[in-house]
């Protein structure tokens, strides 16, 4: 049985919690308010800087952009994870530890120090910054987390599932197919979530590697310096949080089917979220 | 490699096969066959090879050394799923995704059938192991027996030639063990199809099986009858492997064709029925069940061999009576199992009892 916790317990915890959520409410706070300027008190409901947002081309090419990056990053880490998921759960070879431990130290590393090795690598190679440069970035930086959470949906499975396929007469691709991918779909679909918010979220190597290709949060920081926009930065910041919070609830609820599906009831480590 | 003789009523012949694992042998030139329609066990403490056997049967691992033929042909290098085997895993491995009709149908879907005859054929498994409707069921909201049984009928459903079965009932509390015990012995009855079972329970084996390969460290230490594996053990270890085994050491005195004389340090001669090749000066060891002791009440009960001793523990079991029993001047203690009945009260531990056993209840070892 569980007890309740310590009244300065409780104190403590409300505190932090508006401590690290109370300027995200503020987001909604302005994003609605009707006034330029970001002050209390509030002076009135609008939806006018969501139809603002509508109306600016610049920003619509930011969020294809950041779209499109987002998409194929999600895709890249996750198959990239899934390989090296399968193998770090399935065989055993030398330095399997240093390698899966080498594979995770971007989760780590500063954005920064990436960002400027990349851009120094990519130009000394001859590419031109673009989109694609950004997706280079972000796969660096999104398949720790991909490995990571598809490491538990592979590790938790329990390996005589897949003798059994074998001894009813299926192949090892039929088994592939018909018993490894269902049981780890959760976790794949949790991966490809989580390393999309990730990557629409990201701002420091997109900012470096962008070029002209400006994602949604290099926009958002370019249009900082026109205090008029800033309510309409507000309005776009608060779908932003919106749909990451979505994403991640939604990532989140698939990495726990995938545990429970590959029979893990009581673990939920190796998670980003516990 | 030659092909093995063919006997008509083998289904399974090991020959001469050794498994290493990096500098861990597994097994270590393990030969046997086994009858079509049989009930088989393989018994053992664990890490004596059985588990690597069963699965060489399966073509889960392949030996380094030998062949494995399985209904005649050289399985040895086939891989599991062309094999005319199919498996009960310790843990079932029950598809967690699928419901129990599909687990049950896995295998035959990938046979391409049509779908009528799958649904016919996994209600027939079904019913066979008393599971009939519960093939909607999700796989989660089974128990540990109902798992056990979708394991069985999604195994036998494929009509293998040899059904393995690698500790299936481990995962069982004792009272459903002893239930699915007889239950699977009946199942195996009905298909006709020969079951090779391992686990690490004597009485399990002994209840269940046709006949038992008892193994130690990679080897084949005897194989027989469960009765003969009782009756007559080889050595020492597999005796008290198979249920209770008493161990006294003596000096063989004289032999005659068919009477031992034997000379136990401090408690004198004993007569037991003689086998061959023991040498008068000869070191052995005499075995004895506790079954085969009697505490002698008064003095009209008469035995071969008499001694006595004292009681230093009695467990009562309602039908029996186990007593350990100190024989006198010696550092020997003997387990008597007594049946209870009138007249026959139980002894209290520290009385002193008179132990007699006949000539031929023993068994004589070596060293």
């Amino acid at each position: 049985m569980s007890s309740r916790p310590p009244k300065s317990l409780l104190t403590y915890a409300v505190l932090y919690l508006i401590f690290l959520y109370a300027p995200v409410i503020l987001l909604p706070l302005f994003a609605f308010n009707d006034s330029a300027i970001i002050a209390l008190p509030l002076s009135g409901f609008t939806f006018h800087w969501f139809g603002l947002l509508w109306d600016t081309k610049a920003l619509h090419e930011a969020l294809y952009n950041s779209l499109l990056i987002a998409v194929v990053t999600a895709i890249g880490s996750t198959t990239l994870g899934i390989f090296a998921a399968r193998a770090a759960a399935r065989y055993e070879f030398p330095g399997k530890r240093g390698i899966v431990g080498f594979i995770m130290v971007p989760l780590v590393l500063p954005e920064i120090i990436v960002g400027v090795a990349l851009i120094v690598v990519l130009i000394q190679l001859g590419l031109s910054l673009s989109a694609w440069t950004v997706i280079i970035g972000h796969v660096l930086i999104c398949t720790p987390f991909s490995i990571a959470i598809l490491q538990s949906a592979f590790n938790n499975m329990d390996r005589s599932l897949e003798e059994a396929s074998m001894d009813l007469g299926e192949s090892k691709i039929g088994t592939f197919f018909r018993v490894i991918l269902p049981l780890v779909t959760p976790g794949i679909i949790s991966s490809l979530l989580i390393s999309f918010t990730i990557s629409l979220d990201e701002f420091i190597i997109a900012f470096f590697l962008t070029g002209t290709d400006v994602t949604l949060p290099v926009y958002i920081w370019g249009q900082l310096r026109f205090p008029a926009r800033l309510p309409a930065i507000m309005a776009l910041g608060f779908l932003m949080v919106s749909l990451s919070f979505f994403l991640l609830l939604t990532a989140e609820y698939f990495r726990r089917r995938a545990n429970r599906l590959t029979g893990n009831h009581t673990r939920s480590d190796n998670g980003i979220f516990q | 490699m030659k092909t093995p003789q063919k006997i008509n009523d083998q289904i399974i012949a090991i020959e001469g096969v050794k498994k290493n694992f990096g500098d861990v042998t597994a097994l270590d030139g393990v030969s046997l066959n086994i009858r079509e329609g049989e009930f088989f066990s393989l018994l053992g403490p664990s890490g004596c090879g059985k588990t690597t056997l069963l699965r060489m049967i399966s073509g889960f691992d392949s030996p380094s050394i030998g062949s494995v033929y399985i209904g005649g042909s050289d399985m040895t290098n086939v891989p599991p799923n062309e094999r005319p085997t199919n498996m009960v895993f310790q843990s079932y491995a029950i598809f967690p995704h699928l419901n129990v009709a599909e687990n049950v149908g896995y295998g035959l879907k990938k046979q391409k059938l049509p779908n009528d005859e799958i649904n016919r054929r996994v209600e027939e498994a079904l019913a066979l192991v008393d599971l009939e409707g519960f093939g909607a069921r999700e796989s989660h909201a089974l128990s540990g027996g109902q798992r056990q049984r979708v394991a069985l009928a999604r195994a036998l459903i494929m009509k293998p030639k040899v059904l393995l079965l690698d500790e299936p009932l481990s995962a069982l509390d004792k009272k459903l063990r002893e239930t699915m015990q007889s239950e699977l012995r009946k199942l195996q009855r009905t298909v006709g199809i020969t079951f090779v079972l391992v686990t690490h329970d004597q009485e399990e084996a002994l209840t269940m099986s046709d006949r038992i390969a008892v193994m130690f460290d990679g080897k084949i230490a005897q194989l027989d009858t469960p009765e003969g594996l009782y009756k007559r053990p080889k050595t020492k270890r597999v005796a008290s492997f198979i249920g209770v085994m008493n161990f006294i050491p003596a000096k063989v005195v004289a032999s005659t064709k068919t009477k031992l004389s034997l000379e136990v340090e401090f408690l004198g001669k004993i007569n037991v029925t003689a086998s061959n090749k023991i040498k008068p000066g000869d070191k052995i060891t005499v075995g004895i069940r506790p079954e085969m002791l009697t505490i002698l009440y008064g003095e009209t009960d008469k035995a071969d061999n008499v001694f006595s001793g004292m009681i230093v523990s009695a467990s009562y079991y309602g039908d029996m009576t186990y007593y350990e029993v100190e024989l006198k001047n010696t550092d020997i203690n003997v387990m008597v199992s007594m049946r209870n009945t009138s007249g026959r009260p139980v002894l209290l531990t520290g009385t002193t009892a008179r132990v007699g056993w006949g000539c031929e209840s023993i068994t004589v070892f070596d060293g």
